[in-house]
């Protein structure tokens, strides 16, 4: 329990030292409005996917097919509505049409991770390689689809969704919170989440238990590939475009964010707190790095060596401990 | 007196908060089969570390091997003078054949960087003749029966100049008949000269193959004794330093529908023709050897291993049970074999554990967790079966065997079960716990639930039980009541069978 | 009979022979040795890598890195020969020492810290690759010196077909035939090799037998860090440009062409041979597909659907075996 709050801990230690930092060295331009919603306005899709696969995580799995599934899903919503609006002369009754085509992006997604969950919880599949195959495939299906094109030109009212402000909160951010918030919940607050944690950990006890694994890893993949698809509809919102190959450099910084954020690379432990906060410490790093004028290859680096530092740090109080105990 | 071949004078070993052996004095003679027995935590396992100088001994121990004395001895030491331990989990490569597998200490210690492939199976087939079995040499260690892979570990022992075989536990998952071949070897190897330390918790094997026994209980040596001059009791005494009073399970002729009743009940490699009632209020006991599909007939109750043909009634009434969740809604609830990986998720606390049955009954009207009558459920069952925990968020791992098991028993007593099958109450626990687990059986039966116990140990479903089956080879064979009968009637049963 | 069903290599041999087969009847230059020759040459890149993968994936571990490594030596290797000059022998050594210093710095972080190998590698890879493109500002060199444009040129032996085109042995695939022999001979036949096997198996077992844990973790990273090097200069033999962005996003690929040979994820199993068949499938969807006239939008949709395929009938085999296991002598 206590190497848990840890990480929050040394997370908390570095969101200030970072926030401190870039004070210091940047005090006109780091803490103004206009800066802390530009920051706002990246976290949500990182945010929603760095979800998707820390779900997945706490199952003792792995969903590397999260960017495939968003950009297919994307893209299905992105046809739909090209197909059936002109951006510049909306037909009437159009908001149905939206709304239609975003639902038919998001059961994209969960039919894919409808299928990643049948092929690790029924044919028992390690994740890894489940969702390793469905990638490609996924990605394959991107580009045979698109034959490669960007599809642009969406409506309006679908551009408010990643970039449309309500109350000074960008719109994207509340999304991104409330489906946080609704992960919380059920990671907490629901059968399924309890049960998520306890397959996580040991499989074999839950089933002696009566926990129906297959029904958990299922649903689990569903989760995954719907958030995945959130994520989605907010990335062709903020481009104006769906295309394969969007955000593939996401993949691995969410698995970054989830480890970073606490959630056991081996299963059945992890908070969404935690992850919200990797996010945001993730997040003002490669601000602040940006303001600084450094490259945003060296955050990626940053990023690395932030990961390293908690685990080492971890490592170490571990053993220190375990020495005062003896 | 014979030579000896160890002789170790005043070891004692402190962890932390934790005296795990105190100055115990401990000699092997040249040749002999000596016995190491002693409960849970009693220090066996310690004792072998340092026999092996994988652990070193506190202060002021004295180890002597054929004369030598030794100031620091080291696991390097107990190598070069011959000391091979096969550890529980034997210590094999899955993934590699039965040739390298035994022949890997010889390829360690040789020099050459590379390795010649026929001295790889010369080497094997060597060890194997020792003992005069055969084993396919390309075949994956994987593929074995746990009896092979044994054999295997013994094998790769003998490639060196082994001269004291100690042997952890060696037959927790051999068969009667595997268990008698394993000491053929042994007494094949005394001839050979090879010392043999032979580690149980099963006293009527030590008593069989071990011409001394050395008792040890809470870190402490009791004693060594030649194995005739003892008796199962008189160890089990030794061992517990407390007389068990059982007073027997007796309940009157049950009478009406039963609670559970099964009817040819049949799967093909697992079980065969099984028939049998349970009534409330009645313990029921099953023994039998490993592999006589005791375990493969209480999973295919609880919904895990379908059977194949065959009926099955509650009250009366004939079922399937194609899952756990549908053996659950039939009130079944069980206790399964290994605590650690199908009992308990043991890195989660207490509570998540005690809950997991029954968290679909504690949900609000918003099908989210109540989390006061989640709090009330645990803290009621903690105190209702004493769980001794630090806090109900500690993780299960953290406690000890018998509050474990408590655990476990906790998670079904929530769900109100009717039919309650236990595989193995009582492995892996000290006798006070046991006796305690064995309390909190009896008070479930009087309270009407039927119950089955599963044991290898004959005196623990003697003296539990109302009604007693024995298994052999998937079927039931006999059936005994307790009060008609006597412990070694059933024992004779079970061994004639074999 | 019995014993070639129970390896996943038959079975990948079984599809490579059948996809050869379609293949051949629709377009017949499939089974040239002319198109054999280029396509082995072009897979060489893909193929050393597998090679170190095989290695890790062995030892019950996964990197992930590679391919950040290969890039950094590539470039290192690249600047410093057009900078200070050199021959190819110090092409080389440049990018064998960047890549086996980079795996070492893996093996490390494993060994001495217990980071689990996926996170280790995923947080090495974006150190390596971000501290690579600030540095060099992610520009791309063209101009390699001749002598390195030369050596790419070189065959070991020289056929001509009909139309009077000249192919052969290249130098390049040479380095590849040469890397998976050694290669194979270290897994077979060195107590190294042997205790990676070991080591892959179960850990706790090898720590007791003896292995030195230690040295074979430190050998099978700073190979798979030499393999990545390796593969880096092959790469930029083989398309003369060294870019900073050509190489990094392409690990799980390879990861998933070995896999499709056979090594499992969980450690222990898996054997050169086999990684060469799964190179060898995912070359021949490709090439395969090329002469077929079958758009190259497919490709990896059909690579996808091999991938589940395999993966999901490995397991389903698993999973009838375990449930024919016979549990009870029943009489």
């Amino acid at each position: 329990m206590r190497s848990r709050h840890s990480e929050l801990i040394i997370l908390g230690c570095i969101t200030t030292a970072i926030f401190a930092l870039m004070w210091v060295f940047n005090p006109n331009q780091f803490l103004r409005i206009g800066n802390l919603q530009n920051m706002a306005f990246q976290l949500p899709e990182l945010g929603l996917l760095s979800l998707a696969m820390m779900v997945t995580m706490l199952t003792g799995g792995i969903n590397l097919s999260i960017i495939a599934t968003a950009n297919l899903s994307g893209i299905v919503t992105a046809l739909i509505l090209t197909a059936m609006i002109n951006p510049d002369a909306p037909p009437p009754g159009s908001g149905g049409i939206i709304i239609l085509a975003i639902c038919a992006g998001l059961l994209t997604a969960m039919l894919i991770g409808l299928l990643n969950g049948i092929l690790v919880a029924v044919i028992d599949v390690s994740p890894i390689l489940a969702t390793l195959g469905m990638m490609i495939l996924v990605n394959g299906l991107t580009i045979v689809i698109t034959k490669g094109y960007v599809i642009s030109g969406l409506p309006n009212a679908v551009r408010f969704i990643g970039n449309g402000v309500v109350l000074g909160i960008p719109m994207g951010t509340i999304i991104f919170a409330l489906c946080a918030g609704i992960m919380a919940l059920i990671l907490n607050l629901t059968v399924l989440g309890f049960n998520i944690y306890m397959v996580g950990s040991n499989p074999t006890a839950s089933n002696f238990a009566g926990v129906n694994n297959t029904a958990v890893l299922i649903k689990t993949y569903i989760i995954s590939g719907l958030y995945a698809g959130i994520a989605a509809m907010i990335m062709i919102s903020r481009f104006n475009s769906a295309k394969a190959g969007y955000g593939e450099s996401y993949l691995l910084v969410t698995i970054l964010a989830s480890v970073l954020g606490g959630t056991s690379a081996a299963g059945g432990f992890g908070k969404v707190s935690g992850l919200v906060m990797s996010l945001i410490i993730l997040q003002i790093a490669s601000s602040g790095f940006n303001l600084l004028g450094v490259s945003a290859f060296l955050t990626i680096a940053f990023w690395g060596f932030i990961i390293i530092l908690v685990m080492v740090v971890n490592f170490i109080s571990a053993k220190v401990l375990e020495r005062k105990a003896a | 007196m014979a030579d000896l071949f160890l002789s170790m004078k005043s070891v004692s070993k402190r962890y932390t908060g934790v005296q795990a052996l105190d100055r115990i004095d401990f000699e092997i003679s040249k040749g002999e089969i000596h016995g190491l027995v002693g409960e849970n935590g009693s220090g066996k396992s310690t004792l072998i570390k340092i026999i092996s100088g994988v652990e070193q001994p506190d202060e002021g121990a004295r180890i002597e091997i054929e004369g030598q004395a030794f100031k620091h001895y080291q696991s390097i030491d107990s190598i070069l003078k011959g000391i091979e331990v096969i550890y529980q989990d034997l210590s094999l490569f899955p993934n590699l054949t039965v040739a390298e597998n035994i022949s890997l200490s010889q390829t360690i210690a040789s020099r050459s960087r590379f390795i010649s492939w026929r001295r790889v199976n010369d080497i094997a087939e060597r060890a194997m003749a020792r003992i005069g079995i055969q084993i396919p040499l390309d075949e994956m260690v994987n593929d074995l029966s746990i009896a092979d892979q044994q054999l295997v570990a013994i094998c790769r022992a003998l490639t060196s100049d082994v001269k004291l075989l100690i042997l952890d536990e060696p037959t927790t998952a051999l068969t009667k008949k595997e268990v008698e071949a394993l000491f053929t070897v042994i007494k094949d190897l005394q001839s050979k000269e090879i010392t043999t330390l032979f580690v149980s918790h099963k006293l009527n094997e030590v008593l069989q193959i071990a011409e001394r026994v050395t008792i040890l209980r809470d870190g402490k040596k009791i004693g060594t004794f030649p194995s005739r001059d003892l008796t199962d009791e008189r160890l089990t005494f030794l061992m517990t330093g407390e007389k068990v009073e059982y007073s027997p399970y007796e309940i009157e002729e049950p009478q009406g529908v039963p609670l559970l009743e099964v009817r040819r009940l049949s799967k093909r490699g697992n079980f065969k023709d099984i028939n049998f009632k349970l009534f409330p209020g009645e313990i029921l006991g099953i023994t039998g050897l490993l592999g006589s599909g005791r375990t493969e007939l209480a999973q295919a109750l609880f919904g895990m291993n379908r059977a194949e043909s065959g009926d099955i009634l509650i009250q009366g009434r004939k079922i399937t049970i194609r899952s756990v969740q549908e053996a659950m809604s039939q009130g079944i609830g069980y206790v399964p074999e290994n605590r650690m990986v199908q009992g308990l998720v043991m890195q989660q606390s207490v509570a998540n554990n005690i809950v997991i049955t029954i968290l679909h009954r504690l949900i609000n009207k918003l099908k989210m967790i109540d989390r006061n009558k989640k709090k009330d459920c645990i803290n009621s069952r903690i105190e209702e079966l004493s769980i001794r925990t630090p806090a109900t968020d500690a993780a299960v791992q953290t406690l000890s065997g018998g509050n474990q098991q408590r655990v476990v028993l906790a998670k079904w007593i929530g769900t109100d079960p009717k039919i309650f099958i236990m595989d193995g109450p009582t492995i892996g626990i000290d006798v006070a716990a046991k006796s305690s687990i064995h309390e909190i059986i009896r008070n479930l039966a009087i309270q009407g639930v039927g119950i089955i116990v599963i044991s290898d140990e004959v005196s623990e479903v003697f003296h539990n039980c109302n009604r007693i089956m024995v298994m052999h080879k998937g079927r039931i064979i006999a059936e005994f009541n307790t009060s008609r009968t006597s412990e070694e009637e059933i024992q004779d049963y079970i061994n004639m069978a074999s | 009979m019995k014993n070639l069903l129970k390896h996943h290599e038959t079975y990948v041999l079984l599809v490579i022979i059948i996809f050869s087969a379609i293949i051949t009847v629709i377009n017949p230059r499939f089974l040239t040795l002319e198109n054999f020759f280029d396509v082995v040459k072009s897979y060489s890149f893909i193929g050393i890598l597998a090679v170190g993968v095989t290695f890790v994936l062995i030892s019950g571990g996964i990197d992930i890195s590679f391919t950040a490594v290969a890039t950094v030596a590539q470039y290192v290797m690249a600047v410093m020969i057009i900078r200070y000059g050199g021959n190819i022998f110090t092409a080389f050594l440049l990018a064998a020492a960047v890549g086996i210093s980079l795996g070492l710095i893996n093996a490390t972080l494993i060994y001495f810290f217990n980071i689990p190998t996926i996170i280790t590698t995923i947080a090495t890879l974006n150190i390596y690759y971000g501290i690579l493109i600030v540095i060099s500002g992610g520009k791309w060199i063209y101009a390699l010196p001749g002598w390195f444009r030369a050596f790419a040129d070189i065959r070991l032996f020289t056929l001509c077909t009909d139309e009077g085109i000249k192919y052969g042995l290249s130098i390049i695939t040479s380095i590849w035939i040469l890397v998976v022999i050694i290669a194979w001979v270290i897994l077979r036949y060195t107590k190294l090799g042997r205790g990676i096997y070991a080591m892959g198996g179960s850990m706790n077992a090898a720590r007791r037998a003896g292995f030195n844990i230690f040295r074979t973790q430190m050998f099978v990273y700073s190979f798979t860090g030499l393999m990545a090097g390796l593969a880096g200069l092959v790469q930029a033999l083989l398309v003369q440009t060294v870019a900073p962005n050509s190489i990094v996003g392409k690990e799980l690929d390879v990861i998933a062409a070995v896999v499709l040979g056979g090594a499992s994820l969980a450690g222990g199993v898996g054997t050169l041979f086999g990684t060469i068949l799964g190179v060898t499938l995912i070359a021949i969807m490709s090439n395969g597909m090329t002469l077929m006239r079958v758009s190259s939008f497919w490709y990896n949709v059909f690579i996808g659907l091999i991938i589940i395929l395999s993966v999901a009938f490995s397991a389903y085999q698993r999973r009838t075996k375990a449930k024919r296991a016979i549990a009870v002598e029943v009489e």
